[in-house]
């Protein structure tokens, strides 16, 4: 079974990556960009037939080591 | 007294400690990241570096390592625990201490030396030094940049787990003073059992004035006291 996983800055942290491909994009005229945020995407496969088992795999993958909930949230979909 | 140095793939930091900890009588041990069972010891260093190259979070892989069960037991007894750098990574990621290093906010590597102010000289490893004495020791990091909650800021200050305070050398505290874009210019922290601290700065860079400095002696000393 398929999923992949959305790991994001928490609003209240600040994101300077995001600010600076932000202010890139108004470096070649793509000025109507704003609010850019930078996160992390990953596809992973679980060897598991039940789909309710699999989601608690991949939520309790993301609590202990894909996100650091201090910074980061998460969300996940099955594809 | 007896030191473990923990050496994980992609430490670099990890002979310079021993070397530090050697000048001060303190018979070191060099542990590696997959062992089950770590020497009895009074002090565990997680030395900076890059472990796993800083993949995934910096610290991250290196937090869920074997020998940290061995780590975190050693801190629960009360053992001595310092994190330094990419070691204070580790334990924001293990749990030990709160909060998380972020990018330094200017999105750059930066290797100099920076003032501290000493916040608080009554933990084992800065007794050595003076209530709010200015000291000088490098940094060298990418993402040194302390975040934590209002809740979490407002607790370690309640509980004086603030231990060094980036600032100037007429001991300001600002904005200007902060590399980094730490929240409160904080640079280094301590538990609430004092017994585990994280910290950005490189004292075992800094214990042979050949070297530039000896501002870094004084942790050491403070261990032995």
């Amino acid at each position: 079974m398929k999923f992949e996983v959305f790991v994001t800055l928490k609003k209240e942290v600040l994101d300077p990556q995001g600010k600076a491909v932000e202010n890139a994009l108004g470096d070649i005229g793509l000025n109507t960009i704003k609010n850019i945020r930078q996160g992390k995407y990953f596809t992973l496969e679980v060897s598991e037939t039940d789909e309710n088992k699999a989601s608690d795999l991949v939520k309790s993958s993301c609590e202990k080591l894909l996100a650091n909930q201090t910074i980061e949230n998460f969300k996940f979909n099955k594809i | 007294m007896k030191a473990n140095v923990i050496v994980f793939p992609g430490s670099n930091c990890d002979r310079d400690i021993k070397v530090a900890l050697e000048k001060f009588q303190i018979h070191t041990t060099m542990v590696w990241h997959q062992e089950k069972v770590m020497p009895n010891s009074d002090l565990v260093v997680l030395p900076g570096g890059f472990s796993y190259g800083d993949y995934l979070r910096c610290g991250s892989m290196a937090s869920k390592s074997t020998i940290m069960n061995e780590v975190i037991k050693h801190a629960d007894k009360g053992g001595y625990l310092i994190g330094i750098c990419n070691g204070f990574q580790i334990l924001t990621e293990t749990g030990l201490l709160p909060g998380a290093l972020l990018r330094n906010k200017k999105l750059k590597f930066i290797c100099k030396y920076v003032n501290l102010l000493i916040e608080n000289n009554s933990t084992p490893f800065t007794s050595k030094y003076k209530k709010n004495a200015k000291i000088k020791i490098p940094i060298a990091h990418n993402e040194g940049n302390y975040f934590a909650d209002e809740k979490t800021l407002y607790n370690l200050q309640n509980n004086e787990q603030i231990v060094l305070k980036y600032c100037d050398e007429n001991f300001n505290i600002n904005d200007e003073s902060n590399p980094n874009g730490s929240c409160l210019n904080i640079a280094g922290i301590i538990n609430k059992n004092k017994n585990v601290i994280g910290m950005m700065p490189h004292p075992e860079r800094c214990v042979e004035d050949i070297l530039g400095g000896t501002d870094g002696s004084g942790i050491f000393q403070s261990l032995l006291s």
